[in-house]
């Protein structure tokens, strides 16, 4: 199993390798793997039908609660089953698609990337490895969303896609560390028992919010769903398989995968179907004004998102049934019509859809994968679109008081929805072919027969509902409703309300479709509301932070060295005032001080007059020199007091510094005044105050007592144990000899970087 | 005497700061170095003074017996008179290098990346 979900990665990773070797004709041995995994998970099916799940154990970081364990009931079935089934045709379709293009290898590679994120979505047990499969959807969508790289447009949504997708995918972590927080398990299957316990906890209504962030996010839900119309710029065969069948869904599948967990609550439900419905109205009736075919596809899959969130949050055991029902009927029609826009995109070059018509005549496979898909969209029997409609309705019937408007707003969906659907799947086929189109041909089996399957096992599910029921379709059900249900499918169920408004979606939607022509005044009219729309508010959010953040950034970082020095020093005045004005009382201590001699007198005077010559004076040697005699001083002062090997280190560090300076002194520019009075005013208080306080700090500690056990060990010990009379030179060279090496070593990189810097031969380039 | 040398102290401190906040880079060396010998002096001073008695035990004996000047501080500042010393010296030598290329030794005009040379 382990191998099944990473085969992918493992693929990913070796695709850089032999690449080059299969970009020709061989990239469609590539496709083997989606096969074998599905006819993998296929093996799963008679197990799961029976009742069975299957538990899967890889330890990872078990120290951190955090292992592989993948576990397989029917819902997470239904997913690999998708993943891999449509990823097996995207494969296949992908191979002749861009049959020829530099980077197909690359293509692949973050295909197969994409495709073992997702099985680790959808079959992990534990909610962190969860999240990390999740994140590792949206980084794959990233890479394929932006794989036409040089195009700007390209990019922009690619970032967008991944801003959003990534944003959620931040808050559905703090839900999963909460969950586990509040439960003590990071397993779904024993989060299931604690339903209580979740329900009642205060953290409740958080992990709601951060899980539904995460959903709604990732599942193009309102106001999140713009980055979907965006991610159409990624090539077809990433919007059929991504963003209408498998990643998208992922949002749902967590909804679902948590109904038996956090569902069944009042907040839960009227949360999932508001933002549900109001995501499956306004995306159905803004893929109305669409002209590109892509536009329109991707604004009805948002709708159908939508559908099943509003589903979900019904939560009774219909809408949970057509939920199920309903994941699978979108993502087969989906597909096949956007496969069938890539094909119609790949001979005719252009998507709008004011512009094709009569296409049946020149690519007829392609046309009835195409219509069929359309009729199960519309939901015209016997299609298995006409049988998810119906439970959807029978859903939205049977919820209480609200179920006029909720049954309103669902068919008022479908309609705009079998109005897209024939927009993008019966209008470019049907009709008369313009002259410009009549030199087309067929494209390659490889590219249509992917979507004549999907489209073809659309009407094979609806004619045969018992194929799916119970081994596919009745696990889902179960493991969302955490029960055995008990139904059929089937395509008649009478004469009903039910069907009744079957008819009239079907009736409305072929009104509109007769009525409406698409054109740009439509398009136009749709535009105008841009300015308002959640993209352009989230946009400017996101524009007044990206300024807000780089005036911060100016202010804290803005490379200019003195400006760091000034707040550093500033901060550490103002704490250490406080300090020393608050918590110690300042005395001196007359009576321990040492006296005052006055050639000791004599060299600090000169020495404070050469600090002042230093710091006013205009020519640099000047400064250099009474820097000399600083060092000289505090030479002295070191022989006073008993330090003789001081003194030497500094006399002969001085006076070679001093050398030093003097010699690139000649090369060395002018001294230049190039600070305001305002700014010198500024620093010299700055400085005195730390100078200051540094003052009052020294003579606050020379009234602590000092400890002087490590002196008294050294004094002892320098002659018994180290044979060396000097116990400074003692301890330099023997008890912190290591200490002396590393020194030495610094120094010999100082020297040779010196050396190398004096030697340095500029390039011409770097003279000028 | 120590609060002479408390007074000399804050005032390397503040020369050095001065310095360094000026735009001259030669003049952030001569802060630096100041800043340096301050503290060395501070670190001194802190092990406190004592005077005329090295801490050299005499030929006589084995151990240093009574009042001496306290080892310990003065083996640290030779170690930190003489990494400075590498300091000052790379500093020295780079600013030379990188006058000759800038031709400058304003700070705010280093702050560009090479496009600008």
């Amino acid at each position: 199993m382990l191998l099944s979900v990473l085969s992918g990665f493992l693929l990913a990773a070796c695709l850089p390798v032999i690449g080059k070797q299969i970009k020709g004709n061989l990239s469609i041995l590539l496709s083997a793997l989606p096969v074998i995994l599905f006819i993998y998970f296929l093996s799963f099916i008679p197990g799961v039908a029976n009742g069975e799940t299957y538990h899967f154990t890889y330890n990872w970081v078990p120290q951190l609660g955090i292992n592989f364990d993948f576990h397989l009931d029917g819902l997470s079935l239904l997913f690999t089953l998708l993943i891999t089934g449509i990823g097996s045709l995207v494969f296949i379709y992908t191979s002749s698609y861009l049959k020829g293009h530099v980077y197909l290898d690359r293509f692949y590679g973050y295909l197969a990337m994409f495709m073992s994120s997702m099985l680790g979505l959808v079959l992990s047990d534990n909610i962190i490895t969860l999240f990390i499969f999740w994140e590792l959807t949206s980084i794959s969508s990233f890479f394929l969303i932006g794989f036409n790289n040089d195009s700007e447009a390209s990019r922009k949504s690619s970032l967008l896609a991944l801003g959003i997708t990534g944003f959620g995918g931040l808050f559905l972590l703090a839900g999963m560390i909460l969950l586990g927080y509040v439960t003590g398990s990071y397993s779904i299957v024993e989060l299931m028992g604690q339903t209580e316990l979740i329900h009642n906890h205060p953290y409740f209504v958080l992990i709601l919010f951060l899980v539904f962030m995460g959903a709604f996010t990732k599942s193009a839900q309102f106001p999140f769903h713009f980055w979907l119309p965006g991610a159409m710029k990624a090539p077809t065969p990433v919007s059929t398989y991504l963003h209408s069948a498998t990643m998208v869904k992922a949002g749902i599948y967590l909804l679902a995968r948590f109904t038996p967990v956090l569902g069944n609550h009042e907040y839960w439900n009227t949360t999932l179907i508001i933002i549900g419905g109001v995501t499956m109205l306004y995306a159905a009736i803004h893929a109305v004004f669409r002209l590109d075919l892509k536009g329109i596809l991707a604004y009805s899959t948002i709708s159908a998102l939508g559908v099943l969130v509003f589903l979900i949050g019904l939560g009774t055991d219909d809408a949970l049934l057509a939920a199920s029902v309903f994941i699978l009927v979108h993502a087969l029609y989906k597909a096949t019509l956007f496969l069938v826009t890539g094909i119609i995109d790949h001979e005719t070059g252009t998507r709008d859809v004011s512009q094709l018509s009569g296409l049946n005549k020149v690519m007829l496979p392609v046309g009835i994968a195409a219509i069929l898909a359309a009729i199960s969209n519309a939901g015209i029997p016997p299609s298995f679109g006409f049988l998810g409609k119906d439970l959807i309705y029978e859903a939205t019937l049977h919820y209480g008081d609200w179920a006029i408007v909720l049954t309103v707003a669902a068919v008022l969906t479908n309609i705009c929805l079998l109005f897209a659907g024939f927009l993008a799947g019966i209008k470019p086929f049907i009709g008369k072919l313009p002259q410009k189109y009549e030199k087309l041909h067929l494209p390659s089996p490889l590219m249509y027969i992917p979507p004549m399957i999907l489209a073809g096992l659309g009407i094979v599910f609806g004619v045969l509902p018992m194929i799916i029921d119970s081994p596919l379709i009745k696990p889902v059900a179960a493991a969302i409703l955490n029960t055995s249900p008990d139904f059929h499918l089937a395509l008649w169920h009478g004469w009903s309300v039910v069907l009744l408004l079957s008819t009239i979606t079907i009736g409305g939607g072929l009104g509109l479709y007769f009525i409406l022509k698409p054109s740009e005044g439509l398009l136009a009219k749709a535009t105008r509301f841009e300015p308002i729309s959640p993209m352009s508010i989230i946009l400017r959010c996101t524009r007044i932070f990206e300024s807000t953040a780089k005036g911060v950034t100016y202010v804290l970082q803005n490379g200019y060295l003195r400006y760091y020095v000034i707040a550093i020093l500033t901060f550490l005045s103002v704490l250490l005032a406080y300090k020393i004005f608050k918590g110690i009382d300042l005395y001196v201590n007359f009576g321990k001080l040492t006296e005052i001699t006055l050639y000791e007198a004599i060299v600090l005077a000169i020495m404070a007059v050469s600090i002042v010559f230093t710091v006013f004076t205009r020519s640099r040697l000047v400064a250099v020199a009474a820097m000399g005699i600083i060092g000289y001083s505090i030479c002295l002062i070191f022989l006073f007091y008993s330090a003789p090997d001081l003194a030497m280190t500094q006399f002969s560090i001085d006076t070679l510094t001093v050398i030093l300076f003097v010699l690139v002194l000649y090369n060395l520019p002018k001294y230049l005044k190039l600070s305001d009075t305002g700014s010198r005013v500024r620093d010299g208080m700055l400085a005195l105050i730390f100078g200051g306080l540094i003052s009052l700090l020294t003579l606050e500690v020379l009234n602590e007592p000092l400890e002087r056990e490590i002196s008294a060990y050294y004094a002892e010990n320098a002659y018994t144990l180290a044979k060396g009379k000097n116990v400074v030179n003692v301890i330099l060279v023997d008890f912190r000899g290591a200490d002396t090496m590393v020194e030495i070593i610094v120094l010999s990189i100082a020297a040779i970087g010196v050396f190398s810097l004096l030697k340095l031969r500029l390039k011409s380039i770097e003279k000028e | 005497m120590e609060l002479l040398l408390v007074i000399i102290i804050g005032l390397l401190y503040a020369a050095g700061i001065y310095m360094m906040l000026r735009r001259s880079l030669v003049k952030l060396i001569i802060g630096l170095i100041l800043l340096g010998n301050g503290a060395n002096l501070l670190i001194f001073l802190l092990g406190r003074i004592v005077k005329g008695k090295p801490p050299i035990i005499d030929d006589a004996s084995y151990v240093l017996a009574e009042i001496y000047a306290d080892p310990v501080p003065q083996a640290l500042i030779l170690t930190a008179i003489v990494i400075s010393f590498g300091l000052q010296a790379f500093a020295i030598i780079l600013i030379k290098r990188a006058y000759k290329v800038v031709k400058t030794d304003d700070l705010d005009e280093m702050n560009a990346t090479d496009e600008d040379l």
